[in-house]
This record gives structure tokens, sequence and C-alpha cells, in this order.
């Protein structure tokens, strides 16, 4: 190529020999070939929706949706309501076991991290086992299979197992007591959130002592004595305002109480478990992370282990664990579509599986579903770059 | 205190090697220091002592002890029982056994699936162990490799047509795995390397494929595959679902993969670039020589991950209708004859899941240390 | 290592040390490691005020020795006594011990997620209670000896190995300790680092500190100690005042390990 003197060639190929010329055109021939099949695409779209008679449109969503959903929490649902309402139920539905799930896989999966750092070898074999055995077997399995010991080998509601005669376990799902607040109940809620602030209150004061005086509290038993002790004498003095709506055994299934389906509570169980032994790895690795010599440090200055933790290990492994956490929390959210295979009804249940069975309108449907998941990962991921950018050291 | 034999007349330069005080070794020393180390340790350690000794003994009964292996019927087997339920059924297992290995794949031509897997074998030989003697030239043989399977196992050019919706069981799951691992390599490192280009029309177009495949649920896209993918085709044109549902698989793990390698690309320092670069080596060859075989060091862990990740989430085939293990598990669950053993089904698929998965990571671990050793020496 | 006595500044102190009261007193101390046993029958009195430097191939245990001193490892046979104080399992000992004793290590450990000066005040809040403005003005106090008061709003990633070094210094003398332990403080630290860190440490030495240093500079121990100690394979082979101890060596592995290392 060296031989031939530059001038001497064609100007395309004199192009092509620049750096800069030859990104250009590779940019604007991608461009092109994006923008051909786009259009490709788009017209494929056109001719096979006219021959068979489609048209592309969300007019279905306010249409009744002409089926039910078992489980809806939160919308008073029937099957007159449209597929928009359905579409909302199933929202609602994939965030409320996303969020449930959240909470019980960090409960459980911070546990299970701090057991597997555990110095005693049979507790952290026991628990790597398990961790190893959950994480190496499909999610989707582990949904089946909760799903199918809940339904299958649990017994009947007449049966039920009796948890002190408040709460039962049966194929039909968990059911425990539900509270019912009575009159007065506002007051001991006000209360409540009154000791909340003056707790926050005191939390401020005694950080401003221990600037000042250089005193310490032990602030997190103060607060919990403060926020627990007053609800309790409030909660006392207007004579316990609350009583529990007991379960009862109504025929072929319990009335009343808090009822947990058997799907909601399979998926539930399932995800949190699941999600919980990735979340113990992240947990252990973020605090293992944190170099011995930074232990070491804060021991020969004279910190006790409890405070080494809290102002010299914590700060630094939540760098290292937030990050896979959240994209855990994520996984999770995105896990929970697999609810269709249990009978759960999510959005992809709702809207993505009997709303397109009953409209036949693949497109708008599938781009719905698509488009909700894209919205909670968006902001998780607007989320992540916020904290990545606020918690980065600070270097040379 | 002083030690026992304390007062020890050697000279300087002469003390010999002694072993440990005896509380400090053996079966006792090591006990105090790994269970009873604590008040705290000693209640944790009779926790698991009980937890084990309450789960242990009963799920051995349940899977072996008590077991039964032989029987034609879920009642047969629950009558060989002293108390129906109590132990596990594996007579069922063992009867569906080659309904789970292949599906509804025609009997007569199985012998093609069995040649498939030794090749497969023969192809992943040469991938994972690098001592082999002429490694290079099977690279040819494992290249041709999916396309000889895909041959053998369709048919065509000589062979009797198989229809792929005959497929299924762990045949399935390796073809979808294998598939999926093989091709989504090459994509994701292209789609790493795209995200990381200083082309902007290149990384937008990357950057927009990688977060929106990342963005949403494998379910749903597999749904897209099984409902709309056909309407962007040409008119009267239509493939095959399990090509549809290997492409969708691929495509959403390359996604994944070019995060893992773009990790990893961030990971090598500038200064191998700029070293190539003043080589005088083209783009192309110093990422192929010097940056990826860095880069993709620093990645195996993430992407023997997402691998596994990958082959787990084979099974969410069945939710569009494919059969799978978990599939053929499920609709053997529906035959009225053995309705009822969902525990043994899923135990039996969770073990098949298990042993591939944590084969892979513990590969994934041996290959991490040996290429490890080059680092270590730096520190 | 080169030869340091440029660096280490005047000769102070000349070996003759203040008191004879003992403050660190190690009787036939043991430690293995599972089955390797890495410290033999360790003897050692340390007087109030004096300046020890231990020298050593790597792996003969003088690291060990002295992080055993503030229980950063555990000794399994003989006994440690600091102050008084036994260190035994007993929690309370170890803590009246580490607030007495100050350390200083070879990669720095300063905490990255805090600044300069919140390194300094750490400790002095959260274990000596003080007040945030006391405490602050203590380790100005000692950020301005160690010469870098103009760092202390900066991150540790912000600063140089040796500006580093010098902050943890500064960090373990604002604790006030009656005896400072230096662990090869100067062995990460590119060549023209050393010197301000050594400076420090001199200026240090001259206070009066009970310094027990791990360093294989032999100028700094030439200029500084009362005693230099050669360990080998776990036992203490030789110690002897400086001048003799360089010029003399008795033992044959003090030779050839001083022929080694004075070699080049």
């Amino acid at each position: 190529m060296a031989a031939v003197p530059i001038e001497d060639r064609g100007l395309l190929a004199r192009l092509w020999g620049n750096q800069e010329t030859r990104s250009v055109i590779v940019q604007i021939a991608t461009m092109a070939i994006v923008f051909a099949l786009l259009a490709l695409v788009l017209r494929n779209v056109a001719i096979n929706l006219e021959a068979i008679g489609k048209e592309f449109s969300f007019d279905f969503l306010t249409a009744p949706a002409a089926y039910d959903i078992t489980f809806s929490p939160f919308i008073d649902y029937t099957s007159r309501d449209t597929h928009f309402t359905a579409a909302a139920v199933g929202i609602l539905n994939t965030l409320l076991v996303a969020v449930c799930g959240i909470a019980a896989a960090s409960v459980l999966g911070v546990t299970m991290g701090i057991l597997r750092l555990s110095r005693n070898w049979l507790v952290n074999r026991i628990v790597y086992v398990f961790l190893e055995f959950t994480r190496n077997v499909p999610v989707l399995l582990h949904i089946l299979l909760v799903h199918g010991i809940v339904v299958t080998t649990l017994p009947p509601p007449r049966r039920a197992i009796d948890l002190g005669g408040t709460a039962f376990v049966s194929n039909r799902g968990f059911f425990a007591p539900s509270p019912v607040f009575e009159e007065g109940s506002g007051i001991v809620a006000a209360v409540f959130v009154i000791a909340v602030v003056a707790a926050l209150a005191f939390r401020r004061w005694a950080k401003r002592v221990q600037v000042e005086t250089g005193k310490i509290y032990s602030v997190f038993w103060i607060c919990t004595a403060i926020i627990g002790g007053a609800t309790a004498v409030a909660f006392l003095a207007l004579g316990a305002p609350l009583s529990w709506d007991l379960p009862a055994l109504k025929g072929f299934n319990f009335q009343g109480g808090l009822a947990l389906r058997p799907e909601f509570l399979a998926l539930w169980l399932a995800l949190s478990y699941y999600t919980a032994c990735f979340i113990a790895e992240i947990v252990r690795a973020g605090i293992l992370a944190v170099s011995h010599g930074q232990t070491e440090a804060a021991y020969a200055l004279g910190l006790r282990p409890n405070r080494n933790l809290q102002l010299v290990v914590l700060p630094q492994a939540l760098r290292i664990i937030v990050p896979p956490l959240v994209s855990q929390y994520l996984n999770l959210t995105k896990n929970s579509s697999l609810a269709i295979a249990i009978g759960y009804m999510d959005i992809v249940a709702t809207i993505g599986g009997i709303s397109l069975m009953q409209t036949g309108k693949e497109m708008e449907t599938m781009l719905i579903v698509l488009g909700v998941y894209l919205v909670f990962s968006l902001l998780i991921s607007a989320f992540m770059n916020w904290f990545n950018r606020s918690i980065r050291y600070k270097e040379r | 205190m002083t030690g026992p034999g304390a007062p020890a007349p050697y000279a300087p330069g002469t003390h010999p090697d002694l072993p440990p005080p005896v509380r400090t070794t053996g079966v006792v020393g090591w006990a105090r220091q790994n269970l009873f180390s604590s008040p705290f340790n000693v209640v944790l350690t009779l926790l698991g002592v009980w937890f084990l000794a309450s789960v242990i003994p009963p799920m051995a009964e349940w899977a072996l002890v008590k077991s039964i292996w032989t029987a034609e019927s879920r009642a047969e087997c629950w009558g060989k029982m002293a108390v129906p339920e109590e132990a596990a059924c594996w007579a069922f297992i063992k009867g569906r056994l080659s309904l789970f290995v292949y599906g509804f794949y025609p009997v007569e031509e199985r012998w093609r699936v069995d040649l498939s897997f030794v090749l497969l074998v023969f192809a992943i030989v040469p991938v994972l162990y690098d001592r082999l003697p002429g490694r290079r030239h099977w690279f040819w043989y494992v290249a041709a490799f999916p396309f000889l399977a895909g041959w053998l196992l369709v048919g065509g050019f000589g062979l009797a047509p198989v229809e792929t919706d005959q497929f299924g069981g762990f045949m399935l799951t390796l073809i979808i795995g294998v598939t999926g691992i093989s091709f989504s390599l090459p994509i994701g490192i292209a789609l790493a390397l795209g995200r990381t280009s200083s082309m902007p029309v290149l990384r937008i177009l990357c950057v927009l494929f990688i977060e929106f495949i990342r963005g949403v649920p494998l379910i749903a896209l597999l749904f897209v595959a099984s409902t709309m993918l056909n309407y962007f085709l040409p008119p009267g044109t239509s493939f095959d679902l399990l090509m549809r549902v290997l492409i969708m698989v691929t495509l959403f793990a390359s996604a994944y993969i070019a995060e893992v390698v773009r990790g990893g690309l961030q990971g090598v320092p500038k200064g191998q670039a700029e070293a190539a670069d003043s080589l005088g080596l083209s783009y192309w060859k110093a990422q192929r020589l010097i940056v990826l075989p860095q880069a993709l060091k620093i990645s195996i862990p993430g992407i023997v991950n997402t691998f596994i990740g990958l082959y787990k989430d084979t099974t969410l085939v069945l939710i569009i209708g494919m059969l799978d293990p978990l599939g053929i598990g499920r609709a053997s669950l529906a035959d009225a004859v053995w309705a009822g053993l969902a525990r043994e089904v899923y135990l039996f698929i969770a073990v098949f899941f298990f042993v591939c998965c944590f084969g892979m990571s513990r590969y994934s671990l041996y290959l991490e240390r040996k290429l490890d050793t080059g680092r270590e020496s730096e520190k | 290592m080169a030869t340091a006595s440029d660096t280490a500044g005047p000769r102070s102190g000349a070996p003759a040390v203040n008191t004879s009261e003992t403050i660190i007193s190690i009787e036939g101390m043991h430690k293995w490691f599972g089955q390797f046993h890495v410290l033999k029958d360790i003897n050692l009195d340390v007087k109030r005020g004096e300046r020890i430097v231990i020298c050593g191939p790597s792996g003969s245990g003088k690291s060990t020795l002295i992080r055993c001193i503030n229980r950063l490892e555990e000794h399994q046979q003989g006994s440690i006594v600091v102050e008084g104080t036994e260190l035994t399992g007993n929690l309370k000992n170890i803590e009246i011990i580490r607030s007495e004793v100050g350390m200083v290590f070879q990669s720095f450990n300063l905490f990255p997620h805090l600044t300069v000066l919140e390194n300094c005040t750490l400790a002095l809040v959260w274990v000596r209670k003080m007040p945030r403005a006391k405490a602050q003005e203590i380790a100005m106090g000692y950020l301005e000896r160690v010469r870098i008061p103009e760092q202390a709003e900066k991150y540790p990633g912000q600063l140089s190995g040796g500006q580093q070094q010098r902050v943890a210094i500064a960090r373990s003398l604002c604790m006030n300790p009656r005896i400072m332990l230096f662990d090869e403080p100067t062995s990460a630290l590119d060549p023209e680092m050393i010197k301000e860190v050594l400076d420090v440490m001199v200026e240090l030495a001259e206070s009066g500190m009970t310094m027990l240093v791990v360093t294989h500079e032999m100028g700094f121990a030439t200029a500084v100690a009362h005693r230099v100690i050669f360990m080998d394979a776990g036992e203490i082979i030789e110690q002897n005042e400086p001048s003799e101890f360089f010029n003399h060596p008795r033992h044959e592995r003090t030779k050839l390990f001083l022929s080694q290392i004075l070699s080049h």
C-alpha cells in the first residue's frame, strides 16, 4: 500500500486512508444500514398487518377486559373494567411482589452473607451448601417447586396447619389475622409519628452534643426506646384500640383475615431466597474487599470491633456492595415476570397474556410490557449513576 | 505464665522448630477455634447441629432409604411404602428418563442425538483443556461443530428430517445453552468494542441495544419472539420457533456479555493500547493481540456467570410452550396416573442443573487461578 | 536499601536512656502460624524512652513480633506485659494497651473515605470522646508537626506516598501514645519520599518517645537507635548498641545479613 503515493489513488481510497474520514464513512454507512433495516421492518409490519386485517392502535385499552383477575389488593377490579385498568392491576402486582421480594431478600441475604463471614466452620458450611445449591438451579424451578409444595403437599383448608389458632397454612395459601383499627388508633399512629420525629430530633441533638462535648450516646437504643415506649404508652392509655380479624374456616376456604394466596406466596418466597443467595455473596465479597489493613489500623487506634464496623468497614464496603445489590433488585423485579408460570397476575400475565389472547394485539401489548420494564430499569439506572458519582473516592 | 518446657538453654540461632501447643492443634484445637471460640459461636454451632440432625436424616430417608425405584403408577408406588407418600417414588423418573433426555425426538432417530452429544464432548474438550496436543487444529472442528450438530439434529441432506417441535428435555437445554454460549461471546465482544469505540454513531447504537435488552426480562423477549417477530419478516416467510428462541436467547446473553467485557476493557490500563499504537499496530490488531486478551482475562468470572445465567434461563422456554426438562416435568405431573410427585420431578431437574452450573463455576475458578499467576508475581 | 546516614539528620539523643523503668517486658514468648513456628522464645525488655531498631531478613518474624505487642497477632506461649498490663484474651486489657501504643504500617492504611483531618480525629472523637473542635485542634497540631497542615481537607488518595505515611504517623500521635511501633514505614515508598518520613521519625525520636522500628534503614538506626536487634528464623540472634552492632557483629548470620544489606 505504501508503494503507491497517496495523491495517485482515487478519491475514495484517499478518504479511506485517512483515519478521520474513514470513521465518518463507517458511521454514515452504519446509519444507512440501520435505517434501511428499520424501514424494511416497518414496511413488513404494515403489509403483514394489512394482510390479516389488523390495524396498529391502542384503542383496545379503553375496551372492557372481560376477564377476572383473582389477585388485586389495591384496585377494585372487575371483569367489566378496561384493559387499561387490567394493565394497572398488573403493574401494581409486579411492584407489590418486587417490593416484598426486595425487602425479604435483603434481610435474608445480609444475614446469610454475615453467616458466611462467620468464623464458625459448621454454620459457614451449611450456608455455603445452601447458597451454592440454590444459586445453581433455575429460579423458575424454585418458583414451581415452592408453588408445587404449597399446592400439592400442604393440606386443604379443612385440615390446615394451625399456628396457634390465629394463623393457618393450607394449600389455598397462608392466612393470618389482619389488624382492625378502632377509634383512637389514629391517635396512636399520630403518637408514633411524633415519636419518630422526636427520635430523629434526638439523633441530631446527640450528634451536636458529640461535636461540642464529645459525649457519645447510644443513639440506636435510645431512639428505639423513644419510639417503642411512646407508642406502647399511647396504645395502652387509649385502651388498646386495635383488634384482630381472625381468619375462619367457612365452607371450603378461610374467610377474613389477611390472605396470602399460593401464587403470591410461592413467587415471593422463591424470588426472595433465590435473590438472597446472590445478595449474600455480594455482601460477603464487599466486606472482604475492604482490606484487612483497614481493620488493623482501626484496632491499633483503639477502636472497638463494632465501631470499626460502623466507622471504617461499612462505609467502604457499602460503596462496593450497593451497585451490584441494586442490579440484583432489578433482576428480582425482572424475574417476577415468571409469575405467569404459576398464574400470579403481574404485568406480563395480564396485558401480555390474557389481554393479548383476547384482543390479538400482539404488537401493542408487547410494546406496553417492554415499555413498563424499560421505565423501571431506566429509573434504577439513573439512581445508580447518581449514587456512583456521589460516592467516588477523590484521587490524584 | 511461661510454657511448660520453658527455660530453654538454646544458643542464639539454634532454637529448633517446635510443634505448637496441643490446645491449638489437632481436633480439639481446631474445634476450639472454629466451633467454640465464643459463647455466641457455641450457640451457633449447637443450632447448626440441631438443624443438620433435623434435616439430613428425614431427607436421606425420603430420597434414598425408603424410596421406591420400580412401579407402574403412583398408586402402586405409594402402596409399596409403609405409609403412603412417606418417601420418594423414583420409579416415575426412571420410567420417563428417555422423555427427559430426548423429549419427543423419534425413537429410531435418537442415535443422532447421542452422536451429537459425543461430538459436543469432543468440541468442548479442546476449548476447556489447553494442554491438548494439536489444539489449534481442533478449533476448525469446534467452529464446524454447531453446523454439524444442527444438520444431525434437524436432518435433511440424506437424513430424515425431524421437526424442531419434537425436540425436548435435556437435549433442548443443551441446544439452547450451547448455541447461546458460543454465539453470544463474539457478539458480546463486538458490542463491547462498539460501546467503547470513538465513533458516536456506533457507540449510541450499541448503548441503545445493550440497555434495551438489559432493561427487559427475557420472558418478555421470548413472547416477542413467539408472537410478534413474524410481523417483522417479509410477508409469507416465517421461521421456526426454536430458531427464533435461539436468536433471542443469544441476543439477550450477548448484551450481558457486552457489559462484562466492557468492564474488562476498562480494566486494561490505557498504556497498553498506547503501546500497541506506538508499535504501529492497526486498531483491530491492537485489540486482538494486546487489549482483548487482557480484557477477557479480567472478565472471565463475569462471562462464566453470564453463561450460567443463560443456561438456567433456558428453562423459560417452557412458558412459550417448548418442552425443556421442566416443561416435560410439568407435562408429566399432569398425567393422572402419576400426578402428585412434584418433589421428585423438581428435585431431579434441580440436580441436573446444579451439576452443570456448579461445574461451570468451578471451572471458572480454576481458570481464574491459572491465569492469575502472572499478575500475582507482580505484587 | 541505601545507607541513609545523610538523610537521618543530626545525631540526636546519644545512646543513653533517661530512666531505667521497663515499659514493655516480653518473656519466653512463642508464636505459631498453624504448624509454622514463627517466633521462638522471645525475651525482650524495653525501657521508657528507649528506641529500638529491629532488622533481619524477610520472614524472620520481626513484623510479627511488633504486631504481637498491640495484639494484632496473638501469641500462644509466654507473656507480654505493656505498662504493667499483661496481654491476654481479656478485651479490656487489649483496649488499654492499644490506646497506649501507636502503630504505623508499611502500607499506611489510611481510611480512604475520610479526609486527612477526619482520619486523625476519628479515634479522638470515638475513643477519647473529645469534642470535635478540640480533636481538630490536636490533629492540626500533629499535622503541623509532620509538616502537612495544608493537606488537612484532602483525601488520602490525593496525597503522595510520603505524605500519606506522615499523615499515618500524625494519626497515631493524636492518641498521645507512650510507645510507637513502626512496621517497615518506608518500604512501600519511592526513594525520594523516604527522607521526608525518616525526618519526621527522627524528630519524634528527639522528643523522647519510646519507639520500636522494623526497618532496613541502617542510617536511621545508627543515628537514632539505642539498640539494634537482629532477628532470623523467629529468634533474636543478636542485639547491641548501633556502633557495636554494625562494626563488630558477633554472629555469623548477622555478618552475612549486614554484608548483604550494605553491599550496594
